[in-house]
């Protein structure tokens, strides 16, 4: 069959609804959009540990504590899931990580936001991973299998990550007057990083019509950034606390909670580069993956020692 | 101290890990393994401890196979015609082809 | 997707504690002690381990440091909420973690050593898991019902840790020349922190007597002999015997300890009126 008659099979079939497995022929664009998307978001969860794990140390309660511990290892489970997945597509986890330390590859910007209160923490879990859910619960369906398999597992555990966080958030908002400033002052810094987790409007993303067209994604950013709204605005109202957005406004006809324009020259420099924690979430990884290397390798001889001892 | 295994296969010399698959048996007991996804281990012992630590932190599982991704034979998509298809074909196979006497118990 | 209410609806009730046995003024003084040296170690030990979050030498290894550091911690919350009911005073464990000052913390000065590099932190887990495998295991046979039950369900958890860290100072030890090296050292220094653990007081003493709590000098015998054989497993020499810093039983703590506490319980004591 010629790449022609292959394509069209292709695109037929996940027409049909059907799930794509690593031995499929694939259209290499395909393939390499996968591992983009598959990979930023691995790389999301691996440097998403370190702004949480900056109040490991400082939790103020045991069941925080451990609360916060079980989280950041969850994330790192999650970055295992998807590398994995990336990997079926014919790339090492080492190229992936060379990617991410060389600064090549993109991962979520709301992790170059510092967290600067213990508030941060239930602010992250509520809205943070409130936007990864209602992105990851679409990603579920994606037609690649592996893929798809790994988002089935990883969404089961995020739904622990937003109660948790959403808790923290309650206990703050009804607690001391200290507490509320503490968990509005959170709100302020984190809402609009949070909106801009969707990425920039549909009309200036380059990669939506065929990540669509192939149903790798199923809805839009514009889409999924408005059901996160309307989800979340009742949340905040909940626990009277305000949204740092003038024009967040109900439209009683369509059920929509309209909102404020973003911020894209922020939007912009962070992905440049130029965020508040860009350079220190690098060489964190960085510093890791180096001091690693020693302990890496000291596996490996022990293993091909083994090896030798067994075939002897 | 002694281990399970320190059952080994090819590294790679770029100092990665190689791959193992994993498979869990949850839930009910003689429940069969299922795949749950893969690790990077030196050697089968530490396989084994990574994959309980990245797969079986929740829920009951009661066993873990870790196996090298390199030793796993698949059948390929092309194959899928002449491997699969014949076998829907074989009606003698399945119970239904074949009738029993009325009123007789077969099992 | 979640409403507000569900969102914050109670989890399942924590089972509810039995009632203590009646103690004489003295065990009870004793036994309070003796809970919090339990919890103490691994509160302390926990916390250090929880330091890695994010900053693993592999993902993997992080999820499974990681892993450890919340059965510690979960043990600790386990003991101490024990101690404070046994106290009667009625301070809990997050009173008894975030508000007790550095000269009533009990836990062996090994625990609050610095992180260290990985051959450190493996060097030192292993040292501990040792004990805690042994201590536990006497331990479920003691005469006070409910902190036997306790040590069992500890033991489980300890005997995973302890396959942990024994692979990996294999791995280490029978590894490269410079991981043999690093791991080496790291024994060398944290010798002279091995003793303090198995040093018998008056508390240790008068406990085994009236509740059968183990006399932890009785430990190191098997202790010396089970870590020197995986040592010389991993090629490793065992450090000569040299004199043991003591004191952390005693409240008697290194200068790292209120460095460590000052960062663990700035938000609680900043708040004091605060619930979280």
């Amino acid at each position: 069959m010629d790449d022609a008659v292959k394509l069209q099979a292709f695109e037929d079939k996940i027409a049909r609804g059907e799930v794509i497995e690593p031995k499929d022929w694939m259209p290499e664009r395909y393939r390499n959009q996968l591992i983009r998307m598959i990979s930023q978001h691995a790389h999301s969860e691996l440097v998403g540990m370190l702004p949480e794990g900056n109040w490991i140390t400082r939790a103020p309660s045991l069941r925080r504590k451990i609360s916060l511990i079980a989280k950041v290892q969850d994330e790192a489970g999650h970055g295992l899931y998807l590398y994995c997945a990336a990997e079926t597509l014919g790339i090492d986890r080492s190229e992936l990580t060379e990617q991410l330390l060389s600064g090549k590859a993109k991962y979520s910007n709301i992790f170059n936001y510092p967290t600067l209160s213990w508030a941060d923490m239930g602010v992250i879990g509520w809205l943070v991973d409130g936007a990864a859910i209602v992105n990851q619960t679409m990603l579920a369906k994606s037609s690649y299998g592996p893929y798809s398999r790994a988002m089935i597992r990883i969404c089961k555990e995020e739904n622990f990550h937003k109660r948790q966080g959403y808790e923290i958030v309650a206990t703050l908002a009804n607690g001391t007057p200290e507490q509320r400033e503490m968990v509005q002052d959170s709100v302020n810094r984190f809402w609009w990083p949070s909106l801009m987790m969707f990425g920039p409007s549909d009309k200036d993303s380059p990669n939506s019509q065929e990540l669509l067209r192939w149903k790798v994604k199923k809805k839009t950013n514009t889409e999924l950034r408005q059901r996160f709204v309307n989800l979340t605005v009742p949340q905040a109202q909940a626990l009277n606390l305000t949204l740092p957005d003038p024009d967040l406004k109900l439209n009683e006809a369509t059920g929509d909670w309209e909102f404020g324009e973003i911020n894209w020259t922020e939007f912009n420099q962070v992905i440049a580069g130029n965020g508040p924690c860009n350079k220190e979430r690098l060489k964190a990884r960085c510093d890791a993956h180096e001091q690693g290397a020693w302990v890496r390798e000291a596996a490996e001889a022990y293993a091909q020692k083994q090896a030798r001892k067994q075939a002897a | 101290m002694t281990t399970t295994s320190t059952k080994v296969v090819g590294s790679n010399p770029g100092g990665e890990w190689p791959v193992w698959e994993v498979f869990l048996q949850e839930g009910e007991e003689g429940s069969p393994h299922k795949h749950a996804g893969s690790v990077h281990a030196p050697d089968g012992e530490i396989a084994l401890q990574n994959a309980r630590d990245v797969y079986a932190r929740r829920g009951k599982v009661r066993s873990i196979w870790v196996v090298p991704a390199v030793v796993i034979t698949a059948s390929s998509p092309s194959d899928a015609g002449p491997f699969f298809d014949p076998a829907q074909d074989k009606v003698y196979r399945h119970p239904q082809f074949y009738k029993a006497p009325r009123g007789v118990k077969v099992f | 997707m979640e409403s507000p209410e569900e969102m914050l609806s109670p989890r399942a009730a924590t089972i509810a504690p039995s009632e203590l046995p009646t103690f004489s003024p003295a065990v009870r003084t004793a036994l309070f002690d003796y809970l919090l040296r339990l919890g103490d170690d691994r509160l302390i030990l926990g916390h250090r381990l929880s330091e890695w979050c994010g900053h693993g030498p592999i993902l993997e290894e992080d999820l499974a440091i990681g892993n450890v550091s919340l059965d510690l911690i979960g043990h600790a919350q386990a003991f101490l909420a024990l101690a404070g009911r046994v106290e009667g005073k009625e301070r809990d464990e997050d009173r008894l973690t975030f508000f007790r000052g550095e000269r009533e913390f009990r836990n062996i000065k090994l625990s609050e050593l610095p992180r260290g590099d990985f051959a450190f932190t493996i060097a030192r887990q292993f040292l501990f898991d040792s004990y805690a495998a042994l201590l536990m295991e006497k331990l479920q046979s003691c005469r006070f019902p409910e902190l036997a039950g306790l040590a069992a369900k500890t033991l489980k958890e300890d005997t995973y840790h302890l396959r942990h860290s024994a692979q990996w100072v294999l791995r280490l030890g029978d590894g490269t020349l410079e991981s043999h090296a690093k791991v080496q050292a790291a024994f060398n220094d944290l010798w002279a922190y091995s003793g303090e653990a198995f040093v018998a007081d008056e508390v240790e003493l008068l406990l085994a007597k009236e509740l059968g709590i183990p006399d932890p000098s009785s430990l190191k015998a098997v202790w010396v002999e089970r870590v020197s054989a995986l040592l010389k497993e991993a090629t490793l020499q065992v450090p000569a015997d040299c004199f043991m810093h003591t004191g952390g039983r005693k409240g008697l703590h290194t200068e790292y300890l209120g460095k460590l506490l000052a960062e663990m319980q700035i938000v609680p004591r900043s708040y004091p009126d605060a619930r979280w």
